[in-house]
């Protein structure tokens, strides 16, 4: 009995942890989508971006965790805004397939360049001494790593949700999902809107990224093999939501983790089936809106 | 407003249906060339046979993304299907390879049918995703039912027979070259005579304005089945040719990466005009044996530009870069 109390608990506790990480990397990608209707494949290139900035800065030039992580995510910005400027703005509004094609290409070369900076093997993550070991919650102790992602996880869900519903920039971001040309029509200036929330989307990503260098490793193939799961997040959850994300992370995290203690060796196909139906339940994901 | 049915239109309108797919001169082209280069490159005819079965998938592609307007990352499920299922046929003890084709075809276009019968309801990003799904689960259970695939190995000891018990798969290509060139020429006479079909025209009217076809009464939702399973079987077809003239199926048939690959190939040729996949599969595949010779990393951040490129500056790929010279030219 206790040993599946144990179990449950693991799972749960690996299961968040993942899932805070999905969340961070996704959530950017389901506003870009939500608001831009842009099909951005290489979203995962900016978290990756991330990834190796901060595991780069931190075993190389040893520069401390929090300082990696901004300059983690400062880098994943400044890339952003520069592609957009440059390529994703001049597809707004066009074709799917070119939306696809153009982030296809992206990756391919994100991954050409990847490995010629850093070489086909993946990046390994030094924890700062005071987030590798263990803590003791009261009954049982708990990876210390693991432990400080959830607890930032947490943290940045609620202020992300606090930014979206009680800040000025958070209504226009409201505005334009529900109805873009309403929005352009009243006076928000929507060219400026969806740079900012690229680059915020971006440095979202880079941030989960970073964090998740030890969960999800870093390795040149990184925006294409992870790709799958970070659609599923976003279209399971809705486009354009930000609580939708968080349940589809928080159940893609603990059913992965779940499958992969239980059923090694079916865990991925059931996680695909599970993903299959929900889409055919929800078309347009949990939270998606109906228009 | 004038009736379109009197009797000196109609004859019109009807010789104008007779012209739009009479066979012209051009058309023979890419033909001409096959067969010349069969001549001409005969140390290249094994990257030549996998060139033109490769053409086949992307003619499959084209039926599916050019025709019917369904955008899918998950065509590699039906390639690999067909290569899955030629190729555990010829490891099993039937190697005979035409009939092999055909069970291959039936397999894939059944699994066609049967997913898009699923996943056709979806429309948009969620059919985008269910297509990649679809090729990621059959991926994983290739991997894991390693006792049939071979799993991350690969499956091994295939042998596949003469063909009519005549001619021998040689060491140099030349039976692979010819045989698949022929599947290819046959399955194009198919193709261009569905797409020129009422029920061609149909899929083009889907991929128009989708209201409009529900309007007229047009069965949507089945079309878009139908050919959906057509192109699975074709894509079935080409998996299964390039599993028996290399007598190796991998588990990268069935990858992300492959469904990627033929959407990019299929686009630099130009999507939706049936001559797309014979310009930019050659193009890539043979780019990619050169520059992969150098270094197969370096290639990727060449065709990724290419792929940037391209959308930004040439929409249409190849064949829109003709057409927009042909009316510079004449305007």
């Amino acid at each position: 009995m206790t040993d599946i109390l144990a179990a449950v608990v693991s799972i749960a506790f690996h299961g968040l942890a993942l899932a805070m990480v999905l969340y961070l990397i996704s959530v950017g990608l389901s506003v870009t989508m939500g608001l831009m209707g842009f099909v951005n494949l290489a979203h995962g290139v900016f978290a990756m971006i991330g990834g190796y900035a901060m595991t780069t800065l931190m075993s190389r030039a040893s520069v401390p965790f929090p300082l990696a992580l901004a300059a983690a995510v400062v880098a994943a910005v400044i890339v952003s805004v520069v592609l957009e400027r440059l390529l994703y703005r001049r597809l707004y509004g066009g074709d799917e397939l070119d939306q696809v094609l153009m982030t296809m290409g992206l990756i391919f070369m994100s991954v050409a360049i990847a490995n010629y900076l850093w070489g086909p093997v993946s990046q390994p993550m030094q924890l700062p001494r005071l987030l590798s070991g263990h803590v003791d919650l009261g009954y049982r102790e708990f990876p210390a790593y693991r432990s400080f992602l959830i607890a930032c996880g947490a943290v940045l869900v609620t202020v992300l949700w606090l930014g979206l519903e009680r800040t000025r920039f958070g209504a226009h971001i409201r505005a334009a999902v529900d109805n873009l040309r309403m929005a352009q029509s009243v006076g928000i200036n929507t060219s400026r809107l969806f740079t900012l929330s690229f680059a915020l989307g971006s440095g979202l990503a880079a941030l989960g990224g970073g964090l998740g260098a030890d969960i999800i490793p870093i390795d040149p193939n990184y925006a294409l093999a992870n790709l799958v799961y970070f659609l599923i997040v976003v279209a399971v959850g809705g486009l354009g939501s930000i609580r939708g994300p968080f349940v589809a992370a928080l159940l893609l995290g603990t059913a992965d983790t779940a499958f992969k203690y239980l059923l090694p060796e079916l865990g991925a196909f059931f996680i695909y089936a599970l993903t299959m139906a929900l889409l055919l339940w929800r078309p347009r994901g949990l939270f998606g809106l109906v228009r | 407003m004038t009736s379109l049915a009197a009797p000196a239109d109609h004859a019109a309108v009807r010789q104008a249906f007779a012209r739009r797919h009479r066979l012209r001169a051009y058309e023979a082209l890419p033909w001409l060339v096959a067969v010349a280069a069969y001549f001409v490159f005969d140390n290249y005819l094994a990257l030549g046979a996998q060139i033109l079965a490769t053409i086949l998938f992307a003619l499959s592609v084209d039926l599916v993304l050019g025709y019917a307007g369904i955008i899918t990352l998950g065509h590699a499920a039906f390639f690999g299907v067909g290569a899955y299922a030629a190729g555990i046929l010829a490891a099993h003890g039937w190697g005979e390879p035409i009939s092999g084709l055909l069970i291959a075809a039936i397999v894939a276009g059944s699994v066609g049918l049967v997913s898009g019968a699923v996943i056709l309801r979806t429309s948009g990003l969620t059919l985008l995703m269910q297509t990649l799904v679809v090729a990621t689960m059959l991926l994983e259970a290739a991997n894991k039912a390693s006792f049939i695939t071979g799993g991350a190995d690969g499956l091994q000891g295939m042998s596949v027979w003469s063909i009519f018990g005549l001619f021998r798969f040689d060491l140099f290509g030349r039976t692979a070259y010819l045989y698949c060139l022929v599947v290819l020429f046959l399955c194009w006479l198919m193709v261009r005579r569905i797409v020129h079909s009422p029920f061609g025209l149909a899929l083009n009217g889907i991929r128009e304005n989708v209201a409009r076809m529900h309007a007229i009464g047009s069965p949507v939702g089945r079309r878009r089945v139908d050919v959906y399973a057509i192109s699975a079987a074709l894509a079935g077809i080409s998996g299964a040719l390039i599993a028996q003239t290399t007598q190796f199926v991998g588990l990268t048939a069935l990858s992300l990466e492959r469904s990627g690959t033929v959407l990019i190939m299929l686009i630099i040729g130009g999507v939706g005009q049936l001559y797309g996949a014979f310009i930019g599969v050659p193009l890539y595949m043979i780019a990619q044996d050169r520059f992969s010779a150098i270094d197969p990393v370096y290639w990727y951040f060449w065709i990724g530009l290419i792929m940037v490129l391209l959308v930004v500056f040439a929409r249409g790929g190849v064949l829109g870069l003709i057409e927009r010279a042909r009316r510079l030219w004449r305007s």
